[in-house]
């Protein structure tokens, strides 16, 4: 079972905590300034040593190269987006493109296959229903490079490698781990009644999960899905490895995360670093995006998957 | 629900419903995961097709490298300075969050603006490794470009003439690395706590407020103990996150697959890969793995131990 910590509780909870003792409030009133000053100093420097790299990033790519490898604290003096438009055609929008035809697939597929599964592994009894279940969820304690040396064989002898097919394949199999454990204490929690009234009223299992049962657990799909949007978005090691070019003849496949270093790389030898970071920020820029859209979800689904 | 009735039908609906997600499941991720072990045992380039039983001669050799040794060093730090650092600014910061606002509230209250903390805070989360790699590859740039260097130059710290190399520096490299791990992990376990700190009932505060239990010792005896079930959790998954490391070494540090300068910022995943894919070991990697994998399960176990209390329950 789950508790879903959800945001509106805190504050009902917050306001039945206020209704304190008048006595003893002066005291603590002095204190909590104090404190409150201390705190609020920690809570700012952390929160600049975050935002300031960031906004540092991005003014870079209004810099010229000189100026970025003059000092770092110059203004940038070159206020247009040609640095952007550079990146887009050293490859960027090409990973870009790559990275979003995989995960057309990939989550979609992921939540279907993982959702599937954990519905059937949470709601049916059967023999080795516990083994199967143990089985997906112990996935995600391992470590994926452990499996890579076998992994690139498994692929090549499908021959998938370098393929959208393979990566779409191998980014499903690797994030059934948390969907499956995240969706099985969801399904857990839908009442029995509904699906007896279903099945009262004739509906086949099959029918029940898609009809019923899917739409009922769609808050849960959400969080799982943006946490595999941001998982598969942002992987790195699996496309190293399953996405290099085998011959020369084959074209570049690279997804965002390889392309960036691989422009990390390029732009270290052409001296051209607004490039870099142009290209860094138009990778941040989705995922601000996609975060600061669903940060409640976010935040919500993570709570709920971990505090069990 | 009876289905003794019905347990042919299900039966087939059950194994439908299962056959992909496992099909999947079993080929790319727990059959490449057994193999390993397999493949440990032989000499196996990668290249040919062939290859001899070996026994335990790569784990052998794994015992007289040099390079693997000094990388277990490295892994074996991070797997005790991550969990730790991280784990203890993300609990400063979440009490901070959660009960460092004005009293009168039970010691219970965040401070103004908490929510935009923890939007803030737990933003590195969704960015990728990758960038993380790009962007602390240049704030730790060896010249008066890189933003740390600029800094300590402009409050006159360091000299123009002689910044320092960070990512060049044997001596700083590790640590520089294990910045950006707890800079990009602090937030999620921050917002992690404060949902475990929200979920305790408020008349525990407001008992211990009236025994006369101040902000300190209300954290220490009411806060932590109940908070201490996710602390173990954290501490867990950092320690697995130290394990591996790849991204962050092989993109940021010098050497093939990174590692540099010479070998001082070396983890066992760098040496894994170059054995893979750079000298074609292919058995001697997955002999690597396996140790990487053992240890990863005998430290969670230590982790669970060493940190097992009583648990309480509200």
């Amino acid at each position: 079972m789950t508790t879903v910590i959800k945001a509106p509780g805190e504050k009902a909870a917050e306001q039945s905590g206020k209704a304190g003792r008048t006595g003893e409030r002066d005291k603590k009133r002095s204190e909590g300034v104090v404190l409150n000053v201390f705190s609020h100093g920690f809570l700012v420097l952390w929160a600049i040593m975050i935002v300031l790299p960031l906004i540092w990033l991005a003014l870079g790519a209004f810099k010229t190269d000189a100026q970025i490898g003059g000092s770092a604290l110059s203004w940038p003096a070159n206020w247009h987006f040609d640095a952007f438009g550079r990146a887009w055609e050293k490859g960027i929008g090409g990973y870009f493109a790559n990275t979003f035809i995989v995960l057309v697939f990939s989550v979609p597929l992921t939540m279907l296959f993982g959702s599937m599964a954990a519905y059937v592994l949470a709601r049916y009894p059967f023999t080795g229903n516990r083994i199967i279940y143990y089985f997906f969820v112990s996935g995600a304690m391992f470590p994926v490079f452990l499996a890579l040396v076998p992994l690139f064989f498994m692929v090549k002898r499908f021959d998938m490698l370098n393929t959208y097919q393979g990566l779409i394949l191998v980014y499903i199999a690797y994030s059934m781990p948390f969907t499956v454990f995240f969706m099985h204490s969801f399904f857990r929690t839908l009442p029995t009644a509904i699906y007896e009234a279903a099945v009262i009223d004739g509906a086949s299992d099959t029918r029940i999960f898609f009809q019923v049962m899917l739409p009922m657990a769609k808050p849960g799909l959400i969080s799982v899905g943006i946490f595999n949007v941001l998982g598969q978005w942002n992987q790195y090691i699996l496309p190293a490895v399953l996405m290099q070019p085998q011959t020369s003849g084959e074209p570049e496949r690279y997804m965002l995360t390889q392309g960036l270093v691989q422009l990390q790389y390029q732009m270290g030898y052409e001296t051209d670093l607004p490039v870099l970071f142009a290209g860094a920020t138009i990778a941040i820029i989705p995922m601000l995006a996609v975060y600061l859209s669903f940060q409640r979800q976010i935040q919500a689904g993570l709570t709920s998957a971990t505090l069990k | 629900m009876s289905h003794v009735a019905q347990g042919r039908r299900k039966g087939g609906f059950i194994a439908s419903f299962l056959i992909a997600p496992l099909a999947l499941y079993l080929t790319f991720v727990i059959w490449p995961y057994v193999q390993t072990f397999g493949y440990s045992f032989t000499n196996w380039t990668g290249q040919s097709p062939t290859f001899d039983f070996v026994g335990l001669e790569n784990y052998s050799a794994l015992l007289e490298d040099e390079v693997f040794r000094g990388a277990l060093w490295h892994n074996l730090l991070l797997v005790v300075f991550v969990p730790v650092i991280t784990i203890l600014l993300a609990l400063f910061f979440a009490f901070m969050v959660n009960a460092g606002g004005r009293g009168g509230a039970g010691g219970v209250q965040g401070v103004g603006g908490s929510r935009v903390y923890k939007i803030v805070y737990f933003f590195p989360q969704v960015l990728s490794l990758a960038i993380l790699a790009v962007l602390f590859g240049a704030i730790y740039r060896s010249d008066e470009g890189g933003l740390l260097n600029g800094f300590l130059t402009k409050m006159g710290l360091i000299s123009p003439e002689h910044p320092v190399e960070w990512l060049n520096e044997p001596n700083f490299v590790l640590w520089c690395l294990l910045f950006v791990v707890v800079w990009h992990g602090v937030g999620f376990y921050l917002v992690l706590f404060s949902a475990a700190m929200q979920s305790v009932p408020k008349d525990i505060y407001e008992a211990a407020l009236l025994d006369g239990a101040g902000r300190a010792q209300t954290f220490f005896r009411v806060t932590l103990p109940l908070l201490w079930d996710s602390v173990q959790t954290s501490a867990v998954y950092l320690g697995i996150a130290a394990m591996d490391m790849f991204v962050l070494v092989s993109t940021m540090t010098s050497g093939q697959f990174g590692g540099g300068p010479d070998h001082h910022s070396e983890v066992m995943s760098t040496v894994l890969m170059r054995n893979f894919l750079y000298f074609g070991k292919s058995g001697y990697a997955c002999a690597m793995g396996v140790v990487m994998l053992v240890l990863t399960m005998i430290l969670s176990l230590i982790t669970l131990r060493a940190t097992r209390r009583e648990r309480i329950e509200f």
